[in-house]
């Protein structure tokens, strides 16, 4: 009987290897989902009429299952984490876009205005007031993007052997180890807990200015 | 100018050379006319020619507005909600751009300099401050000087300057906004505006989301202010009061953008226009006006004046009046009493009557001197001086007098200027 953290070697990675990699998949999507949301927000914001659309494309995109994205990109990127990546990058928007979109509505108008009275560009005005103001925001979005993301990981399985943690539950199936089963749900919720409270320290690191719960005025 | 204004109205001979303007108002406005004395900063006169403002959905929020803003002083536009007042203001720095007409900063187009430079060079402040929620209140106050390229710790030190000017505790400077009551952002927002040394200043409705003593402390602060900087200054606001404290001169809008008078504050009182602008300034300007006229003309009387030390012989001499004035020996006044009540060498300080509030003589209006002896027992005013010692006492009848006076003495001086 081997230990709870011995992995069947089909795995071709250490326990902690595995943690690696499923971080790399989970990250690397919402943080490419991230780059691709700011501008497109940005557009949302200034232009309203194509966020009732953009909203409706990202909504169509994460309605499509993970498999049929496989099928597709299969062809293009071979049984490889960039195929399991992309739907995961594309499901981040759904939550994101609105986020962001969100965060930087809230800016008060008469924060605008006065930015705008100060003399502020458009690209300053941007990065300098709203971006700041819309962190909180952007931060509840990416913390839902990110333990989504983190679960979602698992069907890279489907691809033969590109689920990171997730590739344990089939190997639990085929070697009939129930607890390589338990293991892999329980790192991946462990990891999702430690992702989302590392965001939110991150949160706090970067708004000083927000009111704390039981503080100020 | 090509609108009519309430200028051209009332002075059909055209208007006045800008000098005997200015001597009249330093008459009617000793603190304004220190300003125009202590000039530091370069004033600039800002000249709205025949401005309209036609928003895309049709509204017209200015309706060919003509005003010439003097440099070195307060200009207030005031009017009931939706006439134009922030359309106006942002025009100048433009915010909003004017459908037709021109606005000329010291002769200059304003169109002629980059927007982002013009803007630079206008402080603006706005209801709520407008502070930005992420900065400290010392960058907040920075930011003008740090977009014009100032270092950071200069423009730093700049800030903490600003602070003690509007009267903010420097231990604020690393707080955030969210931290500070309404007034102090307020203030903040103010030192914001200031911190460049703008030659202008635009303020829209900078005080009405404060409380009324609040608001009074910060109108007060910005005439200060405005006495040791003399900006030009545009004030937005809905509340004539705040209007007629602050303006050197009143623009009152009527809805739909148009002018309908523009004036001294004293001469709104005196002369509104038309029946707009009269009821705008409600019931009692006629009271209101009297802020205007000083109280150092008042002839006073001291005969009613006894202090509590006073023999009965000196008592005896001085019971022509109704009503004497106790004071203590300093001439400090403690009471009203009927002069045979009085008995030399034993007064109850408890059965005087009180004195109300007394009025000083050589700062105070005769509207400060009216209300003495309006809310006074019996019906007489207490002047004093400075340090609280009576100077004499005054009754309704001969602030009354005075009061027409001074009326008549203004109607011939603007007959005078009309060269009626
Ligand atoms: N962006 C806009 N588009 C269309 N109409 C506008 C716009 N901004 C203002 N208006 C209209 O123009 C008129 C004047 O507006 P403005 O904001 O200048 O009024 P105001 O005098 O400042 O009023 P308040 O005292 O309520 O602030 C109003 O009728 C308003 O509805
Ligand atoms: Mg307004």
């Amino acid at each position: 009987m081997s230990g709870f953290f011995d992995l069947p070697s089909d795995l071709q990675h250490s326990y902690l290897g595995l943690v690696g990699l499923h971080l790399r998949e989970a990250l690397l999507p919402v943080l490419a989902g991230l780059i691709v949301s700011l501008p497109v927000a940005q557009l949302c914001v200034r232009f309203r009429w194509i966020y009732p659309p953009v909203l409706g494309v990202t909504t169509v995109l994460y309605a499509i299952p993970s498999l049929a994205f496989f099928v597709v990109l299969i062809d293009y990127f071979g049984q490889s984490e960039t195929t399991v990546m992309v739907p995961l990058a594309l499901y981040s928007l759904v939550v994101l876009v609105p986020a962001i979109v969100d965060g930087v509505r809230s800016v008060p108008p008469e924060t605008l205005a006065a930015a705008q009275a100060m003399g502020f560009g458009p690209v300053r005005r941007y990065l300098q007031v709203q971006l700041p103001i819309a962190v909180p925001a952007i931060i509840a979005g990416l913390r839902v993007a990110t333990v989504s993301s983190i679960s979602l990981v698992s069907v890279g399985m489907l691809i033969g052997n590109q689920g990171a943690l997730g590739n344990m539950l089939y190997d639990a199936q085929t070697y009939e180890r129930s607890a390589l089963a338990v293991n892999s749900v329980l790192t991946i919720g462990v990891l999702g807990v430690l992702a989302d409270g590392v965001l939110v320290l991150v949160r706090l690191l970067l708004t000083p200015w927000m009111p704390r719960k039981g503080a100020g005025r | 100018m090509r609108a009519p204004t309430a200028r051209a109205v009332r002075r059909p001979r055209g208007p006045l050379p800008a000098n005997v303007q200015k001597r009249a108002r330093s008459r009617l406005f000793p603190q304004q006319a220190r300003i125009g004395r202590t000039r530091r900063a370069r004033g600039v006169l800002i000249r709205i020619d025949s401005v309209t403002k036609r928003y895309p959905d049709g509204t017209v929020a200015v309706d060919r507005l003509s005003l010439e803003i003097p440099d070195r002083s307060i200009t207030v536009l005031v009017g009931p909600s939706g006439c134009g007042k922030t359309t106006t203001l942002r025009m100048i720095n433009r915010m909003v751009e004017p459908t037709e007409g021109s606005i000329l900063l010291d002769g200059r187009d304003i169109r002629q300099q980059p927007v982002n430079t013009l803007r630079r060079s206008m402080g603006y402040v706005i209801q709520n401050a407008g502070l930005f929620q992420h900065r400290t209140i010392l960058d907040n106050i920075a930011t003008v000087p740090r977009l014009l390229g100032w270092t950071k710790q200069k423009a730093r030190a700049r800030a903490a300057e600003l602070m003690e000017r509007v009267g903010l505790d420097s231990a604020l400077a690393k707080r955030y906004p969210y931290q500070l009551s309404g007034g102090q952002q307020q203030r903040v927002g103010v030192a914001r505006a200031l911190a460049a040394d703008p030659p202008v200043l635009l303020m829209d409705e900078p005080f009405s989301a404060v409380d009324p003593v609040v608001r009074k402390g910060l109108q007060d602060e910005l005439l200060r202010i405005q006495d040791e900087l003399g900006k030009t200054i545009v004030f937005v606001t809905h509340d004539i009061d705040e209007a007629i404290k602050l303006g050197t001169k009143v623009a009152v809008l009527r809805t739909g953008g148009r002018l309908a008078q523009f004036a001294p504050p004293a001469e709104l009182l005196s002369a509104p226009a038309d029946l707009f602008v009269e009821d705008f300034l409600g019931a009692d300007r006629g009271i209101r006006r009297l802020s205007f006229f000083p109280a150092a003309g008042l002839e006073l009387e001291t005969a009613p004046v006894v202090p509590i030390d006073a023999d009965a012989g000196e008592i005896a001499s001085r019971a022509a009046a109704p009503y004497l004035l106790v004071t203590d020996p300093d001439g400090r006044p403690l009471g009203w009493s009927e002069p045979d009540k009085l008995t030399a060498g034993a007064v109850d300080r408890e059965q005087l009557l009180d004195h109300g509030r007394p009025f000083v003589p050589a700062t105070d209006s005769l509207r400060t001197a009216l209300d003495g002896a309006v809310l006074s027992p019996t019906g007489w005013a207490v002047a004093v001086d400075g340090e609280g010692r009576t100077v004499g006492v005054i009754s309704q009848q001969v602030i009354g007098e005075a009061i027409r006076d001074a009326h008549s003495r203004v109607a011939e001086r603007a007959d005078a200027k009309a060269g009626r």
